[in-house]
C-alpha cells in the first residue's frame, strides 16, 4: 500500500476537507449573491467572527454542556453495558426483555425532559439525565447482539478443552462483542449531545443549549450559530476520538472486512 | 456382524474412546430426531480411526458426543478411561471451518489451549513469550507455515488456516484428537499435501485420532481403521482395518488394493442405504 502525500487515503482525507471547505464558501456566497438577511441566515464569516468575539464568555457554557454530557454518556454505557451483557446472556433473557426496551426507546425523548424537570427541577440533573436514557438503548441493543451472536464453533473449540463459562466470555464473547460496543458507542455520544442540549433549551441557566435559546429570543442568530458551530465540533471531536480508540481496539474486525471470516 | 458392537469397555483396557450404547435423541415424542442410534464403538490408545458416511448419518454426532459438546440421551461416553460429563474432555478438535479468532494472530490462536488446559494455563503469562511461544513456532514449522505466526488470520489462505487449526488442535498435547472433516473445504491438491501433515504429525505423537469425513480416499490414506456408518438414522455398519504400511504416499492411493478397499467400502455405503438397513442387521 503506498503511504506517500499522494497516497489513496492522503488523497480522501484532501477531498474530505475540500468538500468542507466548499460548503462553507458556497453558504458564504449564497448569502452575498441572494443577500440573505443576517436574521435569516448569517454569513459563515460573521458566525466566525462571533464565535471569536464571544468565546471567553461561551467558554463555561461549552465546558457544562461538555461535562453535562460526559457524565450521562458515561453512565449511559456502563448501564448500557451491563444490561447488555445481561440480555445477551441468553435467548430467554433476550427475548423477554426486547419488547420492554424497544417500548422505551420509541418514547420520543423529548417527552421526558419534563418528568425530570418534574422531579429534579430545571438545571444540570435533567439534562444529564436525559442524555443518560437517551444514549442506554444503542448499547443495550448492540451489547446485547455482539454477545448472542458469538460462532457456536468458536465456542465448541474453548468447550473441548474444558473451557468454563467465565473463559469462554473472557475469550471468546467479549473481544467478538467488541465491535458492536464500539459501533455503539459511536452512535450513543452524537446521541448524549442531542439529550443535553435538549433538556438544557428546555430546562437550564447554563449550557449551550441555554445560551442558544437565549440568543434566539433577542434575535442574536449569529449566535445561534455559532452554539451550532460549537455542537458540531464538538460531536465531531468526541466521534473522532472513539473511531480512534475502535480502530486501536478492534482494528481486526475492519481490516478483515474484506475477506471472507466465517 | 460389527465387533464393536460387542465391545465392552472392560475388555479394552488400553481404549482411548469408548462409546457404550449410545444414542442421541433431539425433541420429544411425535417430534424427535435420532440423530444417532444406539451405537457402540472403541478406540484404542493410539488408533487412527476414520468414520465414514452420508452427510446427516450421525458421524459429527459421534464426534461431539467423545469432545464432551453433546450430552449422550442414553448409554456412556468414556474418554482416556473417564465418562465424561458435558465439557471436560480436554481433547483436541478441529473443524471444516479453521474458527480461527479473528482478534489474535495466528500465534495467538494457536496457544489459546495452553491458556485454558491445565496444568499450562497457570503458568501461561509467564511462558506466553518464552516455552509456548516456542513450542507454538516449531508447530508452526511442521506444518509449513514457517513465519506465519504474526499475521493475522485473514491474511491466510483457505488451506494455510487449516494448518494453523490443526497446530492449535494438537499444541497442548492431547491425547484424544478428534477431526470433523477439517479438509472438506479445501481444494483436491492443499488437502492431500494436508494428509501427508497430518499422518507425520500422528506418527511423531501418536494419539488417538477419530476423523469423520465422507471422503473413502482420505479415510483409506490416514487411517488405521475406517468405521462406515449408514444414512440416517446412522449405525455402523463396517468397522475394517487398514494395514498398508506407513508412511502413506498419494500415489500410493491409486494402487489396485488401494482402489479394491475403497470399492468395498463404497458397496458398503450403497448396499446398506435407507432400504436394506433392516435385511443386512439381520
Amino acid at each position: 500500500m503506498k503511504t506517500t502525500l499522494f497516497g489513496p487515503r492522503a488523497r480522501q482525507r484532501a477531498a474530505s476537507l475540500a468538500f468542507i471547505v466548499g460548503f462553507f464558501l458556497l453558504w458564504e456566497a449564497a448569502c452575498v449573491v441572494f443577500s440573505i438577511s443576517p436574521f435569516v441566515l448569517p454569513r459563515p464569516s460573521a458566525v466566525l467572527v462571533t464565535l471569536v468575539e464571544r468565546f471567553p464568555a461561551l467558554m463555561p457554557h461549552i465546558i457544562q454542556t461538555l461535562m453535562t454530557t460526559m457524565v450521562g454518556f458515561a453512565a449511559g454505557v456502563l448501564t448500557g453495558v451491563i444490561l447488555g451483557a445481561v440480555v445477551g446472556s441468553s435467548r430467554i433473557a433476550y427475548d423477554t426483555a426486547y419488547p420492554l426496551l424497544v417500548g422505551f426507546s420509541s418514547i420520543p425523548k423529548v417527552a421526558v425532559v419534563p418528568i425530570f424537570v418534574l422531579w429534579f427541577g430545571s438545571g444540570t440533573v435533567p439534562a444529564i439525565l436525559t442524555s443518560y436514557v437517551i444514549c442506554i438503548f444503542p448499547i443495550v441493543v448492540n451489547v446485547a447482539t455482539g454477545l448472542a451472536t458469538t460462532s457456536p464453533e468458536q465456542q465448541d473449540v474453548l468447550k473441548a478443552l474444558g473451557a468454563s463459562r467465565r473463559e469462554i466470555l473472557f475469550n471468546i464473547s467479549l473481544p467478538s462483542a467488541m465491535p458492536y460496543l464500539f459501533a455503539a458507542l459511536k452512535v450513543a455520544i452524537t446521541l448524549a449531545f442531542v439529550g443535553t442540549v435538549l433538556s438544557e433549551t428546555v430546562a437550564a441557566n447554563r449550557g449551550i443549549g441555554n445560551v442558544m435559546m437565549i440568543a434566539t429570543s433577542n434575535f442574536d442568530v449569529p449566535l445561534v450559530f455559532a452554539g451550532l458551530f460549537l455542537l458540531a465540533v464538538m460531536g465531531v471531536v468526541l466521534y473522532g476520538l472513539f473511531s480512534l480508540l475502535e480502530r486501536r481496539i478492534c482494528g481486526w474486525a475492519s481490516r478483515g472486512a474484506d475477506t471472507p471470516l466465517a | 456382524m460389527n465387533a464393536a458392537a460387542q465391545t465392552r469397555p472392560g475388555r479394552f483396557d488400553n481404549a482411548a474412546i469408548v462409546l457404550e450404547d449410545t444414542a442421541v435423541t433431539y425433541g420429544h415424542g411425535a417430534h424427535a430426531t435420532h440423530a444417532l442410534t444406539t451405537t457402540s464403538l472403541s478406540l484404542r490408545d493410539g488408533e487412527f480411526v476414520a468414520l465414514v458416511g452420508p452427510s446427516g448419518c450421525g458421524k459429527s454426532t459421534i464426534l461431539k458426543l467423545a469432545a464432551g459438546l453433546l450430552p449422550a440421551s442414553e448409554g456412556y461416553v468414556f474418554v482416556g478411561g473417564r465418562e465424561i460429563s458435558a465439557r471436560a474432555a480436554r481433547v483436541g478438535i478441529a473443524f471444516q471451518n479453521a474458527t480461527m479468532l479473528p482478534w489474535l494472530s495466528v500465534r495467538d490462536n494457536i496457544m489459546l489451549p495452553l491458556k485454558i488446559v491445565s496444568p499450562f494455563k497457570g503458568d501461561y503469562r509467564a511462558k506466553k513469550n518464552g516455552d509456548y511461544r516456542a513450542r507454538a513456532d516449531a508447530l508452526l514449522a511442521q506444518v509449513g507455515l514457517t513465519g506465519f505466526g504474526d499475521k493475522f488470520p485473514w491474511q491466510l489462505s483457505g488451506g494455510m488456516l487449516q494448518r494453523a487449526s490443526l497446530c492449535r488442535a494438537l499444541i497442548h498435547e492431547p491425547r484424544v484428537l478428534l477431526l470433523d472433516e477439517p479438509f472438506g473445504a479445501l481444494d483436491q491438491f492443499t488437502r492431500e499435501e494436508l494428509w501427508g501433515i497430518l499422518q507425520n504429525l500422528w506418527m511423531d505423537k501418536k494419539p488417538t485420532v477419530l476423523l469423520v469425513t465422507h471422503d473413502l480416499r482420505e479415510a483409506a490414506y490416514l487411517a488405521s481403521r475406517i468405521c462406515i456408518m449408514s444414512p440416517r438414522p446412522g449405525r455402523i455398519v463396517e468397522d475394517r482395518a487398514v494395514e498398508f504400511a506407513r508412511p502413506r504416499t498419494v500415489d500410493r492411493t491409486y494402487d489396485n488394493d488401494f482402489v479394491e478397499l475403497m470399492q468395498s467400502l463404497r458397496a458398503k455405503i450403497t448396499h446398506d442405504g435407507p432400504n436394506a438397513v433392516g435385511s443386512t442387521a439381520a
